[in-house]
């Protein structure tokens, strides 16, 4: 990227979460400024995944957990998202189409999102007959590999008045860690590393859940999403499902979440999707969502998980 | 015997804990058991997950499984595709250690439920491979 952009010999290095690697890029770029090391930062985010076709892909994919212990039997991303869907199924009764709602949300949503792969809007009945990939998760329960790129530019806050009228502000951050293998894990109905990475962000923007306007959250299956509706404090842990089904995440309702398409519309870029759910944020609180806005929007949280929930990473973001 | 030989495929050739493979063959499940702290874990793990010891013993696993959580892969990887479809299961042995292992083909789909009883059994692969399976735990 420097090389092609032209900027040598400028430092220049790689950030390595998985699925959350621009998201924590962020952060590595955020304290490289707080301590005066770089006045500006570029965090760039990427992914060419087209190249491969979808099962060299998933090939790939099943040997990003437990190489050792599990990948001999042949586990895909799908699959390890399905066995917590169905954990969460069993614990509080949550539906297959409270988790296919998600997806019509999302693909509604992204029709009207220029950048999004897919912009065909969804019925239950296309959700629900869709192909088995890991069950319970069918083909439009998942999000689709993408090749995809996103820039953010960071700097101090003075530096960053000079570059804009607009700039907005990272006034929270959060990441935690869960062990990779699941047999090392005890609970599955959740992701503990997002409960654990929304809680440092919140308090150090010294907001809680019931402050953020509008909220990018993992989408890479509509099951997860349902999950981060609980792990992130926007409803209580087991009433995700009923949380979608009452519309509390459509513009309009409680906490507006996804409302660019979502991984599930737009395609899942690995190495890009940190740092695009940021810019996704950030549009809304700059007035800038075109049809997808979010009115009022002044405090938004951007929300990663890395493979199967390894990593999480939260960023709280205002206008202020 | 070489971890090279553990599954159906195998991504991890040295390790401090290929004894496990040893006695795979032998028809037998071993977890590792810290003599420091007395912490067992499984799958088997050279340091202690407590105390970071290198000093544990083998100790074998008896006790039947309750499935925690399973799924059904369709779409599976390369390596895997003529084996699909089949069914992943995450269970917990009566001792406490966890197994993430297919569950066999003999129980349907429709018998399949969060809370059965299941029984991690060894079973022998083509070109002399070693793995396991949970299946259904005898009735009582």
């Amino acid at each position: 990227m420097a090389e092609y952009v032209g900027v040598n010999p400028i430092p220049t290095f790689h950030v390595e979460a998985a699925c959350a690697s621009s998201g924590v890029g962020v952060r590595v770029g955020w304290s490289m400024v707080q301590a005066g090391l770089h006045g500006v930062v570029a965090v760039i985010g990427f992914q060419k995944m087209t190249e491969l076709d979808a099962a060299e892909v998933q090939d790939v994919m099943s040997r990003s957990g437990d190489v050792m212990w599990e990948s001999p039997f042949g586990p895909t991303m799908p699959a390890y998202y399905a066995m917590h869907a169905r954990a969460h199924m069993n614990k509080y009764g949550t539906t297959e189409e409270q988790f296919a709602l998600v997806s019509i949300k999302n693909h509604k949503y992204g029709a009207k999102n220029p950048y999004a792969m897919f912009q065909k809007e969804l019925s239950l009945e296309d959700v629900l007959k869709s192909r088995v990939v890991a069950s319970p998760l069918k083909l439009y329960d998942c999000c689709a590999n993408a090749d995809g790129a996103a820039c953010i530019i960071l700097a101090s806050g003075e530096r960053a008045r000079k570059i804009t009228a607009s700039p907005i502000w990272i006034s929270g951050l959060g990441l935690a860690s869960s062990p990779m293998s699941l047999t090392s894990r005890s609970e599955f109905a959740s992701f503990e590393c997002s409960v654990q990475a929304a809680r440092q962000a919140y308090k150090m923007a010294k907001v809680t859940a019931r402050d953020i306007d509008v909220a990018e959250v993992h989408d890479s299956f509509t099951s997860a999403e349902v999950i981060n509706y609980e792990d992130l404090g926007f409803c209580r842990k087991g009433e995700g499902g009923k949380f979608i089904e009452n519309g509390e995440t459509y513009i309009g309702g409680k906490i507006p979440v996804n409302v660019d398409g979502g991984l599930l519309a737009k395609g899942h870029p690995v190495g890009a999707t940190g740092a695009a759910h940021i810019i996704s944020i950030a549009k809304q609180l700059r007035n800038e969502a075109g049809p997808n806005q979010v009115p009022n929007a002044k405090v938004g949280l951007a929300h990663n998980i890395g493979g199967i929930g390894m990593y999480a990473v939260c960023t709280v973001l205002s206008a202020k | 015997m070489s971890f090279e030989q553990f599954g159906w495929v195998s991504y991890a050739s040295n390790t401090r804990v290929s004894k496990f493979v040893d006695y795979l063959q032998e028809g037998r499940i071993y977890a590792t058991k810290c003599n420091e702290c007395g912490q067992v874990e499984f799958p088997p793990r050279a340091h202690c997950i407590r105390c970071l010891s290198t000093n544990f013993e083998w100790k074998e696993l008896l006790g039947d499984c309750t499935l925690i959580t399973y799924t059904k892969v369709d779409a599976a990887p390369s390596v895997f595709r003529d084996q699909a479809p089949y069914t992943l299961g995450l269970a917990e042995f009566s001792e406490g250690p966890k197994v993430f292992a297919w569950i066999d083909k003999s129980i349907t789909e429709a018998e399949v439920a969060i809370g059965m009883k299941l029984k991690l059994i060894t079973t022998e692969l083509p070109n002399r491979r070693v793995s396991y399976l949970l299946t259904k735990a005898k009735e009582p």
